[in-house]
């Protein structure tokens, strides 16, 4: 079963076991308006929580994306770094950043589900 | 609470409310609150101008008409030349020029456009400055001429390969205009000035129109299925594929024209041995780096992978070692290249046409290259 939680940093985090798919948010794609290139982290990088972790830029700005929480990236979005447009088509489906093995699942307990986060963007 | 305020003490422009009803993203910009984009978004704003038509509000600049006291335009002009490198004297009846005002150290105070309307000059200079701008000129030119900030006209530019025929249909002079060509003209019977100018390096026209009338022919220009509202975000990209500079950031008080690669703006007449050699601020410099050649210039800058560079990042000659060389002044993408666009400041050793450099960009070493500019080819009616 996959439970999506999110960020008050626009993040949305889709948890199945120990691993959690990263992206940004819908709202935050719509912030940043057209996204023309993506920085993704390597397999394999130790990531610590509310560390910079990927890069996105709009055509006017350069934006960091926040480890959620800390663990290993187990895979970045190889599809996503070719075409970074798809963060505008679909931010909370293809435009997957990368997958993290989380190290200490209690770090999720300072997140948002979706009824939070959409009273946090209102 | 606090955005709430500053938004409330940002000044408007006429058409404030035709951004807002159009959808127009507003944020803050040299004391105005501005479009940044509209719902179309930056990319397609920056192709549809390239491809049909853009408008854009450029209100938040200074208008001013310098007039001669004496009633002589030519006594205007030559007031103007104590303040500017530019051969003023020399722009001929209802035509426009590029120009720079410098300070003693022949840096530049800003960037603007001179017109001569026949018995005045008309002067259009950036938003940040225009306060300074004014008390600049009336401190120095008062004597021989009055000042007069135009602060009632709206100013909006229409730009774009179907620019011309979008405005036919409202001006029937317009197509006979040529590029800097600038004078009065009406436009579905409304006085403005116009000229056959613009900051995108496509053809177009910039429009000042009394502020009271600005919001009825904005919609008039918007009614043609070729014309979008076009906001910040795709004017800056759009300059930067253009080559042109940003004032404060290509450009700024530490920068000579020389140094900017503005030589083609400042005529041989005020140049060492010209007719008005001098006798403008910051003269002995800028001469110097006419004559001898300045230490750094301005260039463009490609970059070889798909990473922006943006402004700040420092550039390097070598991909590992080495202290910087440069610095980055302006970059982004360029929706119409499909790639990273900047431009920079490099010793002149190192800016010669395919010189391979490097930006720092988040602790890496990212490989790009001297290009010429403009990046995208202009496409003024000369």
């Amino acid at each position: 079963m996959t439970t999506t939680l999110y960020t008050s940093d626009h993040e949305w985090l889709a948890i199945e076991g120990d691993v959690a798919t990263i992206g940004i948010t819908d709202y935050a794609q719509q912030q940043l308006g057209d996204v023309v290139f993506v920085e993704l982290p390597k397999a394999g990088r130790a990531l610590k929580k509310a560390e910079a972790a990927a890069v996105v830029e709009s055509v006017k700005a350069a934006s960091d994306v926040y480890a959620p929480v800390t663990g290993e990236v187990l895979e970045a979005n190889a599809e996503l770094a070719a075409e970074p447009a798809l963060v505008n088509s679909d931010a909370q489906g293809k435009a997957w950043f990368f997958k993290i093995k989380i190290a200490d699942k209690s770090e999720l307990g300072g997140l948002m589900d979706e009824a939070a986060y959409k009273a946090h963007t209102a | 609470m606090l955005a709430r305020d500053d938004q409330d003490s940002l000044k408007r422009t006429p058409l404030h409310g035709l951004h807002v009803s159009l959808g127009g993203k507003m944020v803050p910009f040299a004391g105005y609150d501005m479009p940044v984009q509209y719902p179309a978004g930056v990319l397609k704003e920056h192709l549809h101008t390239r491809a049909a038509a853009g408008l854009f509000d450029v209100s938040h600049m200074g208008q001013l008409a310098l007039r001669p006291k004496s009633g002589k335009v030519e006594d205007a002009a030559r007031a103007l030349e104590r303040l500017v490198p530019q051969d003023v004297v020399a722009i001929a009846e209802w035509r426009q020029r590029y120009a720079q005002f410098t300070n003693a150290d022949g840096g530049i105070l800003d960037d603007l456009m001179v017109a001569n309307f026949g018995d005045h000059l008309f002067l259009v200079v950036n938003a940040a400055c225009k306060a300074e701008d004014e008390a600049h000129l009336r401190a120095n030119l008062s004597d021989d001429c009055v000042i007069e900030s135009l602060a009632d006209r709206a100013l909006i530019a229409l730009q774009g390969p179907k620019a011309e025929a979008v405005l036919a249909k409202l001006c029937a002079e317009a197509p006979s205009m040529t590029f800097m060509d600038a004078g009065p003209r009406k436009i579905a019977g409304i006085d403005c000035f116009v000229s056959r100018s613009g900051y995108t390096g496509e053809d177009g026209f910039e429009i000042s129109v009394p502020a009271g009338d600005a919001e009825r022919l904005s919609k008039m220009l918007l009614e043609s299925p070729d014309v979008l509202p076009i906001g910040l975000g795709a004017r800056d990209s759009l300059r930067l594929e253009a080559g042109l500079c940003l004032y404060g950031h290509d450009i700024d008080t530490a920068t000579t024209p020389v140094e900017a690669a503005l030589e083609w703006s400042v005529q041989k007449s005020r140049r060492s041995g010209g007719a008005r050699a001098g006798g403008f601020p910051g003269a002995e410099k800028i001469l110097a780096h006419f004559d001898n050649g300045a230490s750094r210039r301005r260039v463009g800058l490609l970059a070889l992978g798909r990473a922006p560079v943006r402004e700040g990042a420092l550039l390097f000659a070598d991909e590992a070692a080495g202290a910087p060389v440069g610095q980055v002044t302006s970059g982004g993408f360029g929706p119409s290249l499909n790639a990273p666009v900047a431009m920079g400041y490099v010793p002149v050793s190192l800016a010669a046409l395919g010189t391979k450099l490097f930006a720092e960009v988040r602790g890496q070493r990212l490989p790009l290259q001297v290009a010429a500019m403009p990046f995208v080819k202009n496409t003024y009616k000369r």
